[in-house]
């Protein structure tokens, strides 16, 4: 009864899913999928490689510094980093007092943080702290939306764990605006980007609103001792610098995952050699066969002795 | 507690006796995982997997349970409370990737155990309610894994909400009513992640307890083994402990520390970069997928693409519940008197390619759609039911099995060559196919 009602179960899905392959395949044949202008221009990220990669890791204090720089005096005008506070710079390398100072300080940071007059109870605005977080460029997205010919600027601080590829995303992104290759008008005649628009192959829809924002060598002046400011660099730095801001605890991470791991391992191989220990007597005992099979040497010794190999 | 030779507990202190007199829970102990429980002495590392489940529910319900004192389920404060999570609270990043590793993890182990029980016939008499028992502890993790999923209010969360709860409107007249009920509204919003929050809160609670109850039914008959040969003397078992704490013992290290260089080195590699987006119900993303552990029924749901009677969606729906409601069937659609797949050759080549084609399954779930990999997808979706509800059946009743072993300790203790041959190989499968 059970198994009539199966046969009949399965021959009616594998019989709609015939049809619906039949479909699938004929619609495929009738009207082969267009060739998108995305699926042929797009590029995946270029590599780059970080202090900060791989299980042992960690950041580069000076480099995250220039990233900052980066970040303050050319992204920090369209985007926000709400996840990070001032105080959170300690990990950079900085101490309370440039963190205190660098907060409170209005030539990087016009938007003040709201507040209230404690006299008067009037809406005001005061001078960040270390323990604020930094400051959004646009008081709601409505006014960062129209002062950005309607697009929304997001904010950094997840960015380089919110886009596939990561930091190598960020930094293709940053270095790859180019002129719309002619090749590419050619072939798709109405893919030309639009007005207000920038052609960036790593963008995954190619045209993005963003105008490249890095666009001279020494655009930032880094410190002494610092490498030139080339674009490239200044791109590596702030990709370094959004690592950072998306996981700050990478390093801790890793330390931590190092001395779990470790004993672990140690754990594991005690856990086996005890294992070992208290199955040795209850293993199977697998009857010896072929060369080793008391049978079979007997068979061979007579065998030698037969030709006469034994003296 | 199954056999006649397992040994009664005998407290060996006063304060022992005392206790057992009075509350029996050191006995009950002893007979569940202790000296008292005789187990199959050829298990091998397949059967390592139903304690590692039971580890990794461990892991879950501590680790989330410290999350939630730090989580707000909000719309405003959701996504921020879990980056909160990350950034301020002490080791927080670490809970946090514990849990939703863990969740993987968890999964992962269950499929092993799920597969190992489907090939070495574990769902066979008399253990069919062990079987069905993890058919609903599968069923309340999918739930509970979708629930967690929802909560940190991210862009998949949201549109992953949005989708399977979608799944209820397909069903006519009452579906659209029941897909509002269940959201508290028309779409997700604050009532859901409410509700949400509080139901995976509850439910690893309820796993749990049915977890008792598999483990409960599987102490009545003891564990299956690869031979699928029933045990028939004290010469065929081994106390659960110290064996089989020893082989556990060491395994789940082993399992850790692999869990551990996924948790410190790799966090977010098994989840969806989409995800560390805030939720935005006017921004649809490019491609809603669910978690990798879900892909193959998202692939058999978009499988059926032609409304023929019924509407695909709806045609799809039931597909991807069927295929679950289904494996409760199996122990009566694979009536075969011969357990291990180790003794069914015919089964065991069906066997493989049931394995590929749930791997198929999930590449082509996770996959962008193109002509191609929907066509795969529906001949894999296909193959999937056939192989359920068609062919095994139809092996159960025709296939030549392999000669058993007379007894577990025959096997175990001698030539195994007929356990552990694989495909064609052993001296026997060539002999029965001459």
């Amino acid at each position: 009864m059970i198994r009539m009602f199966s046969y009949a179960a399965g021959a009616i899905l594998t019989l709609v899913l015939m049809i619906s392959l039949f479909g699938t395949v004929s619609e495929a044949i009738q009207s082969p999928p267009e060739e998108t202008v995305e699926h042929e221009y797009h590029r995946e990220a270029k590599a780059l490689k970080l202090a900060s990669d791989g299980p042992l890791g960690k950041f580069d204090r000076a480099q995250l510094q220039r990233g900052l720089q980066v970040y303050t005096e050319v992204c920090a005008a369209c985007h926000g980093i709400n996840l990070v506070s001032f105080r959170d710079l300690s990990a950079l390398g900085y101490n309370d007092g440039q963190i205190k100072a660098f907060a409170g300080s209005g030539n990087f940071w016009k938007i003040e943080v709201p507040s209230v007059n404690p006299d008067t109870g009037e809406v005001a605005t005061r001078k960040a702290t270390p323990a604020d977080r930094f400051p959004a460029p646009y008081p709601n997205d409505t006014a960062a939306r129209a002062a950005n010919r309607n697009a929304l600027p997001p904010d950094l601080s997840l960015i380089a764990k919110a886009r596939e590829g990561g930091a190598a995303y960020t930094y293709s992104l940053l270095t790859g605006y180019q002129r719309q290759p002619a090749e590419l008008l050619k072939h798709f005649p109405t893919a030309k980007t639009p007005e207000g628009l920038y052609y960036n192959p790593y963008f995954a829809n190619l045209n993005l609103a963003m105008p490249p924002p890095l666009t001279s060598d020494g655009q930032v002046s880094y410190g002494e001792g610092s490498p030139p400011a080339t674009v490239d660099q200044m791109a590596k730095d702030v990709s370094a610098f959004l690592v950072w801001t998306a996981e700050p605890k990478l390093e801790n991470r890793h330390r931590t995952g190092i001395v779990v791991v470790i004993f672990l391992l140690f754990a594991t191989m005690l856990g086996y050699l005890s294992y070992q220990n208290i199955w040795a007597e209850a293993k199977r005992k697998v009857a010896p066969k072929g060369p080793l099979d008391p049978g079979n040497q007997a068979k061979r010794a007579h065998a030698k002795r037969k030709a006469g190999m034994d003296k | 507690m199954s056999f006649s030779w397992a040994k009664p507990y005998q407290p060996t202190s006063e304060l022992g006796k005392w206790f057992d007199d009075r509350l029996p829970l050191p006995r009950l102990v002893y007979g569940a995982i202790g000296g008292g429980y005789p187990v199959p002495r050829n298990l091998n590392y397949f059967w390592n997997f139903g304690v590692l489940a039971g580890i990794f529910l461990m892991i879950q319900i501590i680790t989330g349970i410290v999350l939630a004192m730090h989580y707000y389920s909000s719309l405003d404060g959701a996504f921020n409370s879990v980056e909160h999570i990350m950034r301020n609270v002490n080791a927080g990043w670490m809970l946090r990737y514990a849990h939703a590793n863990g969740a993987s993890f968890f999964f992962i182990v269950v499929y092993v155990h799920i597969f190992r029980g489907l090939y070495y016939g574990s769902y066979k008499a008399p253990r069919e309610l062990i079987w069905m028992l993890g058919l609903v502890i599968y069923l309340l993790m999918m739930a509970t894994a979708f629930m967690g999923y929802v909560l940190p209010w991210g862009q998949m969360s949201y549109w992953g909400a949005q989708v399977i709860t979608g799944f209820f409107s397909a069903f006519p007249i009452v579906g659209e009513p029941i897909r509002i009920w269940l959201l508290g509204g028309y779409a997700p919003d604050q009532a859901a992640l409410t509700r949400f929050f509080s139901l995976h809160y509850l439910m690893p609670f309820v796993i749990a307890g049915v977890v008792i109850l598999h483990i409960w039914s599987l102490h009545i008959p003891g564990s299956n083994n690869p031979t699928g040969v029933d045990v028939k003397s004290e010469k065929d078992t081994l106390p659960f402990h110290p064996f089989y704490t020893a082989k556990d013992g060491w395994f789940a290290g082993a399992v850790l520390t692999a869990f551990a260089l996924v948790l410190f080195f790799a966090p977010n590699a098994l989840g969806h970069p989409d995800n560390y987006i805030p939720a935005n119900p006017l921004a649809t993303p490019a491609h809603i997928v669910p978690e990798w552990y879900f892909l193959p029924f998202y692939a058999i749901l978009k499988a059926f693409t032609i409304d023929f009677i019924l509407p695909a969606k709806l045609w799809g729906v039931l597909a991807m519940f069927g295929s679950i409601l289904l494996l409760f069937l199996l122990p009566w659609l694979d009536n075969s008197p011969v357990r291990s797949g180790n003794y069914r050759p015919v089964f065991k080549r069906f066997f493989v390619i049931l394995v590929i084609d749930v791997l198929v399954l999930g590449w082509a779930g996770g996959a962008t759609v193109t002509p191609t990999v929907v066509a795969i997808s529906q001949i894999a979706t296909a193959y999937y039911f056939a192989h359920f509800l068609i062919i095994l059946p139809l092996i159960s009743r025709h296939e030549d099995t392999l000669p058993l072993p007379s007894s577990i300790s025959t096997s175990a203790l001698h030539g195994e060559l007929q356990e552990s041959a694989p495909i064609g190989t052993s001296k026997t499968a060539t002999a029965a196919a001459e």
